[in-house]
């Protein structure tokens, strides 16, 4: 008995053998060697190498947002994952084609829902170069610094979530306080504070309201501290690094042809953004830098969105104080409504209210495509129009369903825990995600 | 529209009109914009000529057409390619008609990775057969969903009941 040795061949699980409860006689008989009936039948069942197939969502907290991950695991390690989305898809595009333009203004709110704003600009944008209609000086730098004040918003949500779901919560409230205070700024711009449709084509909704530009000045006092603390929580710290550096990489050359866009792009290293590249609003005239990553992986997706929090307040900064007088809306009858008091006493201004309020506005015969840089990458409108006030068709190219097409690849190969941290980077919104 | 936009969509059309031909059909050149109208059956041909020699490594996204209502159309679908070259920092489009009764199309995935999901909305969406594709499957709506949602005749208020979740271990067990 002495010498009997333990061949290692039998430790591996024979083909097509069947697995049981492993019971306490099991446990004798494996590890006692003396006895007759050892490596018989031996199987070491708390070495599992079966596969294991769970479902991550589509209501997992750290999805924020319903989709779902199948993903067949190997132990810790996700062996392969597949994606699921579609459980927001509100058909955007369909109801869109039945609501005249104006109309369409609020359904881009609920788009990408963190920065509600940016998308009515960039409708409003491309409708408005399809009627080749320039806007006011006033309005460009209006719309100029609500945008930047969403990117702020936007990418504290994802950053502090994000953060949140890797352990550490206390960043997200070193947010939080600085983002309510951005937030009661567009309550009182815009009476709203999540779907705020402000704009209109040609325009705005309404002027600013008395004090807002000194109320910007001290709110946005608020956020470099907020960024300080939460750099001094994470950006050194080992167990945050541990988690996202070297998390699902990406080179520039495959996140192009992924589609990528926004900061994700930009923390492989690649710079495009088109408020460099193709300014409008008069970007160019602003000083401000474009942070990029260098690695692609979870930690420069995050640290890009911080660096990029500090350039935007470098732009309100700059622009707050060059908001010029003027009026709002652009002085043109096939987009604004004529003054109240003249819609009274004259029959052409009359007319001119009701063709606008029942017919809408109506860009001529054509199809345009026109790109804003959001907060997380290019939202881009492809409109066809038959001149009549409803679109033919609106395709959106929203920035996240592209990332979110890669993450299948990203997650692969790598932990389960490392699947939020590379969600929550990704900046996926299920609102603009699935439409 | 800033950047001689104008001049290098000129070369552009002018090099693809060399190569292609009467394959070109026509170039829609509306606001600054440039969208190259090609033949079906050289879409493909098309887009890897402006992959790989023009640079377009971008593909922003694959639109479906629905031109039923549209006054002037030559078959009843219609595609549109829009590319973004990052080292050139310039856009084009591709459109190509397709015929109603068949919606083959080559799948563009061998040229850019986006074309995966995107071409799978196209073909929910409208019911394009990407040939080549190796996952074309429902990805937006339900996998028990019955017809193309943004065909013009599908209506806008029809609701239809699905149950079952969609059981994603064809995606799972494909060999690495």
């Amino acid at each position: 008995m002495s010498d009997k040795t333990i061949n290692i061949e039998e430790f591996v699980p024979r083909e097509g053998e069947a697995r049981r409860p492993y019971s306490s006689a099991d446990f004798d008989r494996d590890i006692d060697p003396a006895r007759d009936d050892f490596n018989e039948g031996l199987t070491l069942p708390d070495i599992n190498t079966e596969p294991m197939y769970v479902n991550i969502g589509p209501t997992h907290p750290a999805t924020h947002g319903t989709f779902r991950i199948y993903a067949r695991l190997d132990g810790e390690t996700v062996e392969k994952a597949g994606v699921d989305i579609g459980y927001l898809h509100r058909g955007f595009e369909k109801i869109a084609e039945y609501k005249q333009y104006n109309q369409i203004i609020p359904y881009t709110d609920r788009l990408n829902y963190c920065s509600g704003l940016t998308n009515n600009v960039a409708f409003c944008k491309a409708v408005e170069r399809m009627m080749g209609i320039e806007i006011t000086e006033r309005t460009k730098m209006i719309r100029l610094i609500i945008m930047e004040i969403q990117r702020i918003m936007d990418h504290m949500i994802c950053v502090g979530t994000t953060i949140v779901d890797i352990g550490a919560l206390t960043n997200f409230w070193y947010f939080y306080n600085a983002r309510d205070k951005l937030n009661d700024l567009l309550e009182a711009l815009t009476g709203a504070r999540l779907t705020y449709s402000y704009t209109r084509i040609g325009g705005l909704a309404w002027d600013l309201p008395a004090g807002w530009r000194d109320d910007v000045k001290a709110a946005i006092k608020e956020v470099p501290s907020a960024i300080a603390d939460v750099r001094g929580l994470v950006q050194k710290n080992r167990i945050f690094q541990d988690r996202t550096r070297g998390v699902g990489v990406i080179s520039a050359e495959d996140a192009i042809s992924f589609g990528w866009t926004g900061p994700c792009l930009r923390s492989t290293g690649a710079d495009l953004d088109l408020r460099k590249v193709r300014p409008y609003y008069g970007y160019e005239s602003f000083d401000f830098d474009i942070p990029v990553g260098a690695n692609g992986d979870a930690f420069d997706r995050l640290m890009v969105r911080i660096a990029e929090m500090e350039e935007s307040l470098k732009i309100i900064h700059q622009a707050i104080d060059r908001v010029p007088d003027g009026p709002i809306n652009v002085d043109d009858k096939r987009v604004t409504l004529p003054p109240k008091e003249k819609v009274h006493t004259s029959m052409e201004a009359l007319i001119n209210h009701f063709k606008l309020v029942i017919d809408g506005v109506q860009p001529p015969v054509g199809r345009i495509y026109d790109a804003t840089e959001t907060p997380n990458g290019e939202l881009g409108f492809y409109i066809i129009s038959d001149g009549s006030g409803h679109p033919y068709r609106i395709k959106v190219r929203p920035p996240c369903f592209y990332a979110m097409n890669t993450l299948k690849f990203l997650v692969e190969g790598g932990m389960v825990a490392d699947i939020v941290a590379i969600l929550g980077g990704l900046n996926v919104v299920a609102g603009e995600l699935e439409r | 529209m800033t950047r001689n936009d104008t001049e290098r969509h000129d070369a552009l059309v002018l090099e693809t009109r060399s190569r292609f031909g009467d394959k070109l059909l026509s170039v829609d050149r509306s606001y600054g914009d440039c969208a190259l109208i090609v033949d079906l059956g050289v879409v493909h041909d098309v887009l890897a000529f402006l992959k790989n020699a023009r640079r377009f490594d971008l593909l922003m996204d694959i639109t479906g057409i629905d031109c039923t209502n549209l006054p002037a159309h030559r078959e009843r679908f219609e595609l549109s390619y829009n590319l973004y070259s990052v080292p050139d920092d310039l856009r084009v489009r591709v459109e190509t008609a397709v015929p109603e009764l068949e919606m083959n199309v080559p799948t563009a995935i061998d040229l850019w990775k986006s074309a995966n999901w995107a071409e799978r909305e196209a073909f929910e969406m409208f019911g394009f057969n990407f040939v080549g594709h190796p996952c074309l499957k429902r990805l937006l709506t339900h996998h028990e969903f019955n017809g193309f949602p943004l065909r013009k005749d599908y209506p806008l208020m029809a609701g239809q009941w699905c149950s079952v979740t969609s059981d994603l271990s064809d995606e799972l067990n494909e060999p690495r």
